[in-house]
C-alpha cells in the first residue's frame, strides 16, 4: 500500500502522515488512503458520474449532488416553503403546501425513491415521504421540480414511504403512529392504544404516462408503528415487505415499553391478491378527508383538490392478504436483494441481522406453518422463513443495499459502520469506520433489480470534528466509499442539508439529456401571461389590481405604476420573456411580507402584495442579468385609499415635464 | 424547410473544414474583400466570413417582392420575442432599431445572428461593435428556423420591400 502512496504528490503524503500519526480508528483523517483525493476529483467545467437526490429530513426538502465530487447541485422545495425560489409564497405554488389541515409550510422528508420500470430505474420520476402531516410527493426529472403532493388520510408520521412496486404501479405509504381512524372519534383515553388505535398501509397508483398519484386503497392493521419496506422483485414481484415495531402496542415511554419482546415483525403483503379483493367490490368506501395537490406545467400553476373518500381493506377480514414474519429486537430496514428471494431485516437493538427467503415463505404460507395471530393476521413460524442469520455483523444494524455480485451492504449505527456481507454463504467480507454513527446508506440502483455499484454513501448522523466547526449546529456529514474493488476505500466527506436520511443514486447519462432548459413562451397557458411587452397591462377590479407585467434584460414592463391606494390587493403576474438557458429573472417589493420571485425563461409566476403605507414603492430584479440588471427597476406609487390618482402605467414613457427639468 | 435545412448542413461542413474555396464567383469575391476585415477582428480567423457570420446558414431564398404571410408571422415573433428591446424606427431602446437593418446586413446574416446569438456576439466584429453600444448581450431567444425567416420576411417589410 505504501509505495503506492509516493505516485501521489504533497497532499497524498500528507494524508499518510496524519495516517501514520493517526493510530486511533476514531480520529477525524484517519481511515483515508492515497488516491482518494484523484478518485473523488471532478475537473472543473466537467460533469459528474452520478446524481445523488438525497432526502433533507427536517428541512423538508431534496438536495442534489454529484458524484463522486460530492457537489451540492440542487435544493428542490418540496414539503417547505423556500422563499430563495418563491416556493408557497407565489400564487402559483401556495395550492402545492395545501392540506387538509390548510397550509403547512414545513414537513420531515426521510425517503427518496426513484421510479422503475421492470425493476430498473428509468429515470422519470422521483418520489419523497413528509413524514409529520403524511403525505407524498412526486418530483419531476425533466425540470427537477415538485408536480404533485398528495395526502395521506387513517395514518400518521408517514415513515416506511415512499418505496415503489417494480413497474411504479404503486407507490406506498404506511403509518409509523397508529392513530385512531379519521372516521371514529379520536378524543379517547390514550392508554386506550390497543382497543382504538390503527395502523394503516396505503397502495397509491402511479399514472405510467403523467405520473398522477391516486390512492388506489389502504389496508386496515393492528396498532403497531410501521418502518420501513420494500417491494418484491421478480418473483416475489406481487409482494410488498414491510417491517414494524412496538408489537407490545404501548403508549408512552415507547423506548423501553416497545423494546420488551425478544421479535416484532415484518408484515408481508401480497398486494396483487388486495387488488382482486379490490375489484370484486370487497372493500370499504370510508369518507375522509384528504388533499391532491397538482402542478400544471403548461399553466406553471398547482391546484389543490380536497379528496373525500378511500377504499379500505381490513386485513383481518382478508387472512390471505398479509402475514406477519417475526423478525428480531424493534426491526428497522427491510430491504430486498436484487433477485428478489432474500428480504433482510435489521433489528436496530440486534446483534445479528436475519434473511428470509421468499421461497421458504411461501411455503411456510402453504404449509399453514403458523405460530398464531397477531390482531388477526397469521404469524408465521421464524425458523420456516429464515433462510440463515448473518453473526456478529456489528452493533445496531439500520439499513442493507445490494452491489449486484453478490453481496449486501449494511449500515450500523452503534457501532459506527458499513459492513460488506455475502448473501448466500451470509459471511462478513469487510467492514469500514463511518464518522460517525451512520443512518441509511445508498449504492447507485441498491434496491433495484440492477445496481451500478461503484459508490456506496453513508449518510450520518454525528458530524462533531469533521469539519470546521460552526457553533453548536452542524451540517450533517455523508462520506463516499469506493467499492469498485473488494474493499470499501472512504475517498471523500461532504456536508449535507437538513438531515439526509434515505438517498438515491442514478447515472447521469439517464436524467441529463432530457433536463428542460427553458420553458417555451409560445406554450404558456397561464391566465396572466403576458406574450409580448405589447400584452403587459394593469387593470383594477374593484379593490383588486392585476398587473401583467414582462421582465426581460432588462427592465421591466410596466416599471412606471401610479394608482395603487391602500386597502388594494395588488398580483404581479411576472413573465420572463427569455428564451435562453439560465437566465431567470427575480421581482421583489419593499416592505412586501411575502418572498421573492424567481421566474425561469417562459414562466410566468404571481407575487401578492397587500401595500401597508402610501409612499414610493421600488421593484427590482433581484436575480443579476446583465451589465444594466441594477437599471432593471421600477417604482409603484401608493395613494391614499379614495384617492384620485389616476391608474397609469408605463415604460420608457413617463418623462418629467419639460418646464420640471430646466434650471435657470 | 427541409431545403434550408440541408444547405445549412453543408454549409457547417464546410466550414468546419476551413475555408469556402470553390464556391461561386460571388462568394469568392466576397472572400477576398473579408481577408482585410479578418485580419482586424480580434478572434483573427481568416476563415471567418462577417458577410455570412457563424451559424447554420449559409445562403437564404430571398424573393424580390414581399411574403407577405411570413411578415405577418415574423410580425407575431417580433410582438413576443422582440418588442420588448428593439424599436421598429431607427432608435435604440435596449438594442439597436431594426430600420434599415436589412440595408445593413445579409439576410444569411440576419439568419445565423438570431439563431446563433451567443456565437456571434462573441465572434462577429459588427455583433461585438452593437454590444460595446448597447452593453447588454442579446439574449438567444430560442427561434425555430421558421420563426428566424418569417422575421426577416417582417424586417424586409419594415424596411419598404414590397
Amino acid at each position: 500500500m505504501r509505495t503506492i502512496q509516493l505516485k501521489y504528490m504533497a497532499l497524498a503524503v500528507v494524508v499518510a502522515l496524519l495516517g501514520i500519526s493517526g493510530c486511533k480508528p476514531k480520529n477525524a483523517a484517519s481511515a483515508v488512503d492515497a488516491g482518494a483525493a484523484a478518485k473523488a476529483y471532478v475537473a472543473p467545467g466537467k460533469y459528474d458520474e452520478f446524481y445523488n437526490f438525497v432526502s433533507g429530513g427536517f428541512s423538508g426538502q431534496m438536495s442534489v449532488y454529484g458524484l463522486p465530487s460530492g457537489r451540492l447541485l440542487r435544493v428542490i422545495p418540496v414539503f417547505s416553503v423556500d422563499p430563495e425560489k418563491g416556493w408557497g409564497y407565489s400564487e402559483e405554488t401556495k395550492p402545492m403546501l395545501n392540506t387538509s389541515h390548510g397550509f403547512v409550510p414545513w414537513d420531515d422528508l426521510h425517503h427518496t425513491e426513484l421510479s422503475q420500470t421492470n425493476g430498473e430505474i428509468d429515470g422519470r420520476w422521483i418520489f419523497a415521504n413528509g413524514n409529520n402531516t403524511p403525505r407524498i410527493a412526486r418530483v419531476d426529472l425533466g425540470t427537477f421540480r415538485t408536480n404533485e403532493i398528495i395526502e395521506i388520510p387513517n395514518s400518521a408520521g408517514n415513515h416506511s414511504s415512499p418505496f415503489i412496486t417494480e413497474n411504479t404501479e404503486y407507490v406506498v405509504a404506511g403509518t409509523r403512529f397508529s392513530v385512531p381512524p379519521d372516521n371514529v372519534n379520536g378524543d379517547v383515553p390514550i392508554n386506550t392504544y390497543k382497543k382504538n388505535f390503527k395502523g394503516t398501509i396505503s397502495f397509491v397508483s402511479v399514472d405510467k404516462t403523467s405520473g398522477n398519484m391516486k390512492i388506489a386503497f389502504q389496508l386496515l392493521c393492528p396498532g403497531v408503528n410501521f418502518d420501513l419496506s420494500h417491494a418484491g422483485k421478480g418473483p416475489s414481484h406481487d409482494w410488498f415487505f414491510f417491517s414494524c415495531y412496538n408489537s407490545e402496542q404501548a403508549n408512552t415511554l415507547l423506548e423501553v415499553n416497545a423494546s420488551q419482546k425478544d421479535k416484532d415483525f415484518i408484515l408481508a403483503v401480497n398486494w396483487k391478491k388486495a387488488e382482486e379483493y379490490l375489484a370484486q367490490g370487497k372493500a370499504k368506501k370510508q369518507t375522509v378527508k384528504y388533499a391532491h395537490n397538482v402542478y400544471d406545467e403548461k399553466t406553471h400553476s398547482a391546484t389543490s383538490t380536497i379528496e373525500t373518500e378511500v377504499q379500505v381493506l381490513d386485513v383481518k377480514d382478508f387472512p390471505d392478504i398479509a402475514y406477519f414474519i417475526p423478525c428480531p429486537k424493534s426491526p428497522h430496514g427491510c430491504d430486498v436483494d436484487p433477485t428478489g428471494e432474500y428480504i433482510v431485516g435489521s433489528g436496530k437493538l440486534a446483534a445479528l441481522i436475519p434473511v428470509f427467503s421468499y421461497t421458504k415463505l411461501q411455503a411456510a404460507i402453504a404449509a399453514k406453518d403458523f405460530i398464531g395471530n397477531f390482531g388477526g393476521i397469521p404469524v408465521v413460524k421464524y425458523e420456516s422463513a429464515l433462510y440463515g442469520e448473518v453473526k456478529k455483523p456489528g452493533l445496531g444494524p439500520l439499513h442493507t443495499e445490494f452491489d449486484g455480485k453478490g453481496n449486501a451492504y449494511t449500515s450500523f449505527f452503534v457501532s459506527s459502520e458499513i459492513v460488506k456481507w455475502n448473501i448466500k454463504d451470509l459471511k462478513v467480507l469487510d467492514r469500514a469506520p463511518t464518522y460517525y454513527s451512520i443512518g441509511h446508506l445508498c449504492i447507485p440502483g441498491g434496491d433495484s433489480r440492477k445496481p451500478n455499484a461503484k459508490y456506496v454513501i453513508a449518510y450520518n448522523k454525528i458530524t462533531k470534528d469533521r469539519y470546521l466547526p460552526t457553533g453548536p449546529e452542524l451540517a450533517q456529514s455523508a462520506q463516499l466509499f469506493d467499492i469498485s474493488g473488494d474493499k470499501m476505500q472512504l475517498i471523500l466527506d461532504f456536508p449535507t442539508i437538513g438531515e439526509p436520511h434515505y438517498a438515491q443514486a442514478v447515472s447521469a447519462d439517464l436524467i441529463k439529456t432530457k433536463s428542460v432548459k427553458i420553458f417555451k413562451i409560445e406554450d404558456n397557458a397561464n391566465p396572466y401571461v403576458s406574450k409580448g411587452e405589447g400584452q403587459t397591462k394593469v387593470v383594477r377590479t374593484g379593490n383588486r389590481v392585476d398587473v401583467n407585467m414582462t421582465a426581460i434584460r432588462s427592465h421591466l414592463a410596466p416599471d412606471n405604476i401610479e394608482g395603487i391606494r391602500m386597502g388594494d390587493e395588488v398580483y404581479f403576474h411576472v413573465t420572463n420573456l427569455e428564451q435562453d438557458w439560465d437566465v431567470p429573472h427575480g421581482f421583489a417589493i419593499k416592505g412586501s411580507i411575502n418572498s421573492e420571485l424567481l421566474v425561469m425563461p417562459g414562466e410566468t409566476t404571481t407575487l401578492k402584495w397587500i401595500p401597508d403605507r402610501v409612499g414610493m414603492f421600488p421593484m427590482y430584479c433581484t436575480d443579476f442579468c446583465s451589465a444594466l440588471h441594477q437599471e432593471m427597476s421600477g417604482y409603484v406609487r401608493v395613494s391614499p385609499a379614495g384617492s384620485n390618482t389616476p391608474l397609469l402605467f408605463s415604460t420608457g414613457k413617463n418623462l418629467p415635464k419639460a418646464d420640471s427639468t430646466v434650471t435657470k | 424547410m427541409k431545403k434550408l435545412i440541408f444547405i445549412g448542413t453543408i454549409g457547417l461542413f464546410i466550414a468546419a473544414c476551413g475555408g469556402g474555396a470553390g464556391n461561386s464567383n460571388k462568394e469568392g469575391s466576397e472572400s477576398s474583400e473579408n481577408k482585410e476585415q479578418t485580419e482586424k477582428a480580434e478572434n483573427g480567423n481568416p476563415s471567418y466570413d462577417p458577410k455570412r457570420g457563424e451559424g447554420k446558414f449559409t445562403t437564404v431564398d430571398i424573393s424580390e417582392h414581399l411574403d407577405a404571410a411570413k411578415a405577418d408571422a415574423g410580425n407575431k415573433v417580433f410582438d413576443v420575442k422582440c418588442s420588448a428591446c428593439h424599436k421598429l424606427t431607427a432608435e435604440k431602446l435596449v438594442g439597436p432599431g431594426w430600420l434599415g437593418v436589412t440595408t445593413r446586413h445579409e439576410p444569411v446574416w440576419i439568419m445565423n445572428f438570431v439563431t446563433n446569438t451567443d456565437e456571434m456576439i462573441t465572434k462577429d466584429p459588427a455583433a461585438q461593435a452593437q454590444l460595446e453600444i448597447c452593453m447588454v448581450r442579446m439574449p438567444n431567444q430560442s427561434l425555430s428556423d421558421e420563426d428566424a425567416r418569417s422575421l426577416l420576411e417582417f424586417m424586409r417589410r419594415n424596411d419598404g420591400v414590397k
